[in-house]
């Protein structure tokens, strides 16, 4: 069963402007998002800057408030749950930031940020704090005295342990993280990597893992929703994430990638134009500006999501209509 | 010292024993550590390596844009290009040769244009320095410029300012001025990291065809393999302010001589089944702090394969006889390492 479930999630920020500071549109940053998160399974959001991955990471977690839809946490709706009744979730589900050090307070030391959330949710007894403190820091690959240091005293890499561990304090059994290795050289990149699947199995952790790098969700994430201009126009396993991508979107996303060897050097998918403005969404499909494969139908229509099995969903009139075509040959779809 | 791939090609710029020092609070540090290299006209010349390697030092000391207050290069370095040091170059001379002989390309498109003037303003700046055309003429070759950039609309675009262009376009614009009096070596410094992976692709292949069209020499700073792998000729992969090794991309990506190399060659998450969902191979521990290098290998704390030797002497950087060279006393020569990445 799924632990959390989404649907038709929208957030639309609102823009002022004009002398009178009156709203004179609506940034459309996700639009009609649906999905759902087995337990203990990671699913990875891919996108460009400004797709919506990062606002949607936090609506999951009700960090940014839902314009409109549902998520349903174990069951529960928590999308319009009060402050108070939120406080049981908050402790459950976490968030790891991708700049660790703007998100950590740089007159606490580690000790007291994370006694904070300790105290705050009761997770262990005051006499207990110290000790299971240090073990935390130890987990997340720290060293003891690291405990009485400030944010600042650490690499960028250590940093993000620091995130790790504080997200982690509260024994959460659901963690968003947000670009989580993108500030980080490789060699850390791969260290964080690693910590990650480690806690992952220790703690059983399910995961939102969002990232602009197909190639880290590829190694690191189960599944894979590839989002535009707000939109998830396609979802799929990641094992066979190669073979089995349809959507001419992931498409460009897989081929813009340079592959890491200088033998298989191809040329680069190049897509024409750059992202339209969440601001004026196009009527049809998002991608229909810069797609190779467009139809009429693409801009006159927003196609619906279809179901492929094997957990494939995909949103596009030309993938369906080909899956469609060996069915029934003989048929018109339309 | 690395030799270019055409022994019988000048190399339009060469540079020998490249140290530069930075006054900072804690006493003197050497960011850039005896740095040698050639470029051949028409060649890309990769400078790889993680935060504080020294690569983008290496490069704002060839164009002598770092602040002289606090930066020192030292004497005995050599940076020769047409029969001039440009260590030790009179600003005068730095200012021909900027812009006009050796562009640059920065990491933050929008920092680096200037936000109050229209970008055809920026590209005929350069112009007025270094060429003897008209008014009219130099909007003629910006309009010209951001067409060779593939920007759409040039003509109206060119009376724009930078807000107004995505951050691709940006640096569409950046490449633009940089290549608009046709410089002989276009050094580009992480030009598509705070870019999106397609923007990035288009921008990989604007250079690709301006190299082709003008045969300029790249050089081009990144942290990013793939980049490098796609675009490069020559590597140079740099460690806390030494290069440790150098050769075409083809070697140091299957036949890397030093473990830094290797290592961070497999620390790359790897597209394919046979490795999805495993644990990377990473290398432990940090990159040593410039205040505190340690005396033997400066690699040699996070390196796998280190004996006593490397801790308590610094290799000096080898030359192996086909154009390659590194720093290690234990070289990998063994067998050619697998391909890193399946196919797609």
């Amino acid at each position: 069963m799924s632990l959390l479930q989404v649907r038709n999630l929208v957030k639309h920020f609102p823009v002022r402007g004009g002398v009178l500071n009156r709203i004179v549109g609506h940034v459309h940053a996700v639009n009609d998002v649906s999905f759902d998160v087995s337990k203990g399974e990671t699913l990875g959001i891919v996108g460009e800057s400004g797709c919506g991955k990062s606002t949607l990471g936090k609506m999951l977690i009700r960090l940014i408030e839902p314009t409109s839809g549902s998520i349903h946490y174990e069951g529960k709706d928590i999308t319009s749950l009060s402050h108070s009744d939120l406080m049981p979730f908050r402790r459950t589900m976490q968030i790891i930031f991708q700049d660790p050090y703007s998100s950590l307070n740089p007159r606490l030391t580690v000790r007291s940020l994370l006694k904070e959330a300790i105290a705050f949710h009761g997770i262990v007894p005051r006499a207990e704090m110290d000790d299971y403190i240090t073990e935390l820091i130890r987990r997340v690959g720290l060293r003891r005295d690291a405990a009485d240091k400030f944010p600042h005293e650490f690499s960028g890499g250590q940093r993000q342990r620091i995130g790790i561990a504080r997200a982690l304090v509260t024994k959460p059994e659901f963690i968003v993280a947000d670009e989580p290795v993108s500030a980080l050289d490789v060699s850390i990149q791969a260290q964080v990597l690693n910590l990650l699947m480690d806690l992952k199995d220790e703690f059983g952790l399910t995961l939102v893992f969002i990232s602009h790098d197909l190639k880290v969700i590829q190694h690191f994430c189960d599944r894979v929703m590839v989002m535009y201009l707000g939109h998830a126009v396609e979802t799929l396993p990641c094992l066979d994430l190669d073979e089995q991508v349809q959507h001419a979107y992931s498409k460009a996303l897989l081929g813009a990638n340079p592959i890491d060897d200088p033998d298989q050097r191809r040329p680069l998918t190049i897509l024409q134009g750059d992202v339209p403005s969440p601001f004026h969404m196009p009527a049809g499909c998002p991608f229909t500006g810069r797609c190779p494969d467009v139809v009429d139908r693409c801009r006159a229509e927003m196609p619906p999501i279809i179901e492929r099995g094997d957990g494939h969903r995909i949103a596009c009139w030309v993938a369906n209509e080909e899956a469609a075509q060996p069915a029934a040959p003989a048929k018109s779809i339309g | 010292m690395i030799q270019n791939a055409n022994p019988q090609a000048e190399p339009i710029l060469t540079v020998r024993n490249l140290t530069t020092r930075f006054r900072t609070d804690r006493g003197l540090v050497t960011a850039v550590d005896d740095v040698s290299f050639d470029i051949v006209a028409g060649e890309t010349v990769g400078i790889v390596g993680e935060s504080g390697c020294g690569k983008t030092v290496t490069s704002k000391s060839i164009m002598r844009l770092l602040p002289e207050h606090v930066t020192r290069i030292d004497p005995r370095s050599r940076i020769m290009f047409r029969g001039n040091n440009l260590a030790t170059a009179s600003e005068k001379t730095m200012r021909e040769v900027r812009g006009d002989q050796i562009a640059m390309i920065f990491q933050e498109p929008m920092t680096s244009l200037n936000p109050v003037f229209q970008i055809g303003w920026q590209i005929e700046e350069a112009l007025k320095y270094h060429t003897n055309l008209n008014r009219a003429q130099r909007r003629q070759r910006a309009i010209e410029m951001l067409r060779l950039v593939e920007i759409p609309n040039p003509e109206r675009r060119v009376r724009e300012y930078p807000h107004q262009l995505s951050g691709g376009m940006r640096q569409r614009v950046m490449i633009a001025i940089a290549l608009c009096c046709e410089p002989d070596i276009l050094i580009a410094d992480e030009p598509t990291t705070a870019l999106d992976v397609t923007i990035q692709a288009q921008i990989l292949n604007l250079m690709e065809g301006l190299k082709r069209k003008l045969n300029t020499a790249i050089v081009l700073i990144t942290h990013n393999l793939g980049v490098v792998a796609q675009v490069c000729d020559r590597v140079l992969v740099m460690y806390a302010g030494r290069v440790i090794e150098s050769g075409t991309v083809h070697d140091i990506f299957h036949r890397p001589q030093h473990p830094y190399t290797q290592a961070l060659l497999e620390s790359i998450p790897k597209r394919g089944k046979r490795e999805h969902g495993k644990r990377l191979p990473t290398i432990p521990g940090i990159v040593p702090s410039l205040h505190e290098l340690p005396p033997g290998c400066r690699f040699a704390e996070r390196c796998r394969y280190k004996q006593e030797k490397c801790v308590n002497e610094e290799p000096e950087l080898l030359e192996s006889g086909d154009g390659r060279s590194y720093r290690c006393f234990f070289p990998l020569t063994q067998a050619p390492v697998a391909p890193t990445v399946e196919g797609r």
